[in-house]
């Protein structure tokens, strides 16, 4: 165990709790595996061309965190409510939002699915209930506990799942949010994507105890709830077991789901400042890699794995393809969409 | 007609919204069981129940937060935050997210939310409970910002407010809360964007917003007994905002002075100026005075409190002496 002021260590396997279901139909793995692999093709591509200074700005890779995108994804009701961060290329692309046009806003194309006026850590896609990837730390928090308040104010039935980092953990709208979402019972299940790291410094070094989320759910209230974030399996069953609990009534949870980083924070971040052994240790825990492996253990056939990763990246070069050819967006755009008439006429 | 007073106006308002649309909720720190710190809620716990009108922890973040979670997913959330100096505190959740989001989405997002919240000096209560903070909500793009002087247009507004698609910062003044004034009955609802003039005049044209407008008025009745005649507008909304009542008026009287609660600069008043002055320049007879708070932090004291915001006499001075 390490206490305030050490840096993290790969937390222990043990201290995490199994939440796999028993049986998983062989559909429902092939779909996990398939997720996973178009998100980390997409966020390759992305990475790819933004070293092409093809995508401008900024932007951040779900890059071997793709576990949790794919299993909460596959778990969520169609109408369930997605809160993510500039992290959000994952999370918005698991709901259903057109490569095409993700591809074409980190492009800055008029194609993009905000016209281009978002960019890369703006993804929104509210036809699929995908309510916004927002960019300021731990915002989206209470805000997610709004779209649930009102889900459970209008009887509807869906869930807001927010997700969000290690660092998030230590600012005030982080512990407003599940405060209020405890005192008020809502539908909002709160996923924590552990990577150890917030920008570029270690989470244990400037955290009070070793896990920044789970380790807060008792102030709360709220089950400790630490599971592998690099196998899907669990994350599904964590997803699945959380999801049914709020949608039946019984209120939020914190969930710590323990990944990292293949790469840097953002951009062209080389990620120097962690240690080369936690690396090696992590890289081996590729969380696609993993669960080919288990899915081939378990007796499905190699080419049908292949036929995934060709069909998925033939989806992605057409999504590059199809966002090149997409138009700079208009300039007459810019003084849009401010007020809800369409326009930003502030005076008469 | 029935007299009300502006904070009775306020539940009125809410009241109203509420009754014909049960998608509107209230949330706030002791609005429900106790109606509120300055008493502008009683009685809506009663008429529409826990689940409508919901007490808050004191977490600013949190309440305008999920006014917006709300408002993008369905509801018509009206979020109170007590004081206006806390928005500070969630600053973040209003400037870069409810204002934003529309725009950052290409439209996909719209929030109908309201945000009221208590503003104004003349309390004594210090520079972090007196604060007139409107035009920090005026400064950024994508809010729509209210601030109502009698308790008519406090429920006329109010409730346009409610019904607007877009968030609305609603600023009510401390200081006129137990102010009495006529409110039509029935359904009254008035548009957002469109100033009011409250006096005509020919010699000058007085702009003023909130508590400045009684202020405007009197110290106008007091230059009319000198021989100079002012119209007074009351701006009422500052985004969307009514230049052409104002313009059309400096047309005719050619001076317009601002009267503004809020420290000196960038308030509100300073773009207005700049208005009058690029559109209307040759039609002024003298310099367009703006005449605030001084540059200070609010100091607490009644006697320092009182000498700091513009008074009927510093506006009479100001005008008489530029006339
Ligand atoms: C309020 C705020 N402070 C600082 C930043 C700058 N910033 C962007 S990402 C980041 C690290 C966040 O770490 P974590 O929550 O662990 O998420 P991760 O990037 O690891 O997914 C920081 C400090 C910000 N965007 N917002
Ligand atoms: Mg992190």
């Amino acid at each position: 165990m390490t206490g305030a002021g050490e840096t993290t260590e790969v937390p222990a396997q043990s201290e995490v709790t199994g939440y796999a279901p028993a049986e998983l139909d062989r559909t429902t793995r092939l779909e996990l595996y398939r997720k996973m692999v178009a998100l980390r093709l997409f966020e390759q591509r992305a990475y790819d061309l933004f070293l092409q200074n093809l995508v401008k700005g900024t932007s951040h890779l779900s890059l071997g965190q793709e576990a949790v995108a794919a299993g909460f994804g596959q778990a969520m009701r169609a109408d369930d409510y997605t809160f993510c961060t500039y992290r959000g290329h994952a999370h918005t692309l698991v709901r259903g939002a057109s490569m095409t046009g993700v591809m074409a806003e980190l492009l800055g194309r008029s194609n993009g699915i905000l016209g281009g006026k978002g960019g890369s850590m703006h993804l929104t896609s509210v036809e699929h209930y995908a309510m916004g990837s927002y960019a300021i730390v731990g915002a989206h928090m209470p805000i997610a506990a709004g779209a649930a308040w009102s889900a459970m104010e209008r009887d509807s039935g869906q869930v807001a799942v927010c997700f969000f980092g290690d660092g998030t953990t230590n600012i005030g709208a982080f512990h407003e949010a599940l405060n209020l979402a405890v005192v008020w019972k809502l539908p909002v299940v709160f996923v924590c994507e552990n990577n150890l790291y917030m920008e570029y410094t270690p989470i244990g070094s400037v955290t009070a105890v070793p896990s920044p989320a789970a380790d807060r759910a008792s102030a709360y209230g709220l089950e400790r709830v630490l599971v592998d974030g690099n196998d899907p399996d669990e994350l599904y069953g964590c997803a699945s077991r959380f999801l049914e609990r709020a949608r039946d009534g019984d209120g939020p949870a914190l969930i710590e789901a323990l990944t990292y980083r293949k790469g840097g924070h953002s951009r062209a971040d080389p990620g120097k400042y962690r240690p080369d052994d936690e690396v090696e240790r992590w890289m081996a825990r590729d969380p696609i890699d993993l669960y080919r492996g288990r899915l081939l253990e378990l007796g499905f056939g190699a080419p049908e794995l292949d036929e995934i990763d060709s069909g998925e990246l033939a989806a992605v070069d057409r999504a590059t393809q199809e966002a090149k050819d997409g138009q700079a967006p208009d300039v007459g755009a810019i003084e849009t969409q401010v007020f809800a008439d369409g326009g930003n006429a502030w005076r008469n | 007609m029935a007299e009300l007073s502006y904070r009775d106006a306020v539940a009125a308002g809410l009241a109203q919204e509420m009754e014909r649309d049960d998608t509107v909720y209230m949330i706030g720190e002791d609005i429900a069981a106790a109606g509120g710190v300055f008493k502008a809620t009683p009685g809506l716990l009663e008429r529409f129940g826990p689940r409508r009108v919901r007490d808050t922890p004191i977490s600013e973040e949190a309440i305008t937060g999920a006014a917006m979670g709300a408002a993008m997913t369905g509801l018509r959330p009206v979020a109170e935050l007590m004081f206006s100096d806390f928005i500070a505190t969630c600053w973040d959740i209003i400037a870069n997210q409810i204002a934003k989001t529309r725009y950052m989405t290409d439209g996909q997002i719209t929030l109908p939310l309201v945000i009221r919240t208590a503003n104004g000096a003349g309390s004594r209560f210090g520079a972090q409970h007196s604060q007139s903070l409107e035009n920090w909500a005026m400064a950024v793009p994508g809010l729509k910002v209210v601030a109502p002087s009698t308790p008519a247009d406090v429920k006329g507004l109010l409730a346009a407010s409610i019904r607007d698609d877009d968030p609305v910062m609603f600023f009510e003044h401390k200081s006129l809360y137990a102010t009495k004034g006529d409110v039509p009955d029935g359904e009254h609802v008035e548009e957002l964007g469109v100033a009011k003039v409250r006096r005509e005049g020919s010699d000058a044209t007085i702009v003023a917003l909130a508590a400045m407008v009684p202020r405007a008025l009197d110290a106008a009745e007091r230059l009319a007994a000198d021989g100079i005649d002012c119209t007074v507008i009351d701006v009422r909304s500052l985004v969307p905002l009514d230049t052409q009542t104002i313009l059309g008026s400096v047309r005719s009287t050619s001076r317009l002075y601002t009267v503004e609660e809020n420290p000196r600069l960038c308030g509100w008043g300073a773009e207005i100026a700049s208005i009058v002055a690029e559109e209307l320049f040759y039609d002024l007879d003298g310099p367009i005075v703006r005449i605030t708070t001084p540059h200070v932090p609010l100091p607490a004291a009644d006697a320092l409190e009182d000498a700091t915001l513009p008074t009927v006499e510093r506006i009479y001075q100001t005008i008489k002496n530029s006339d």
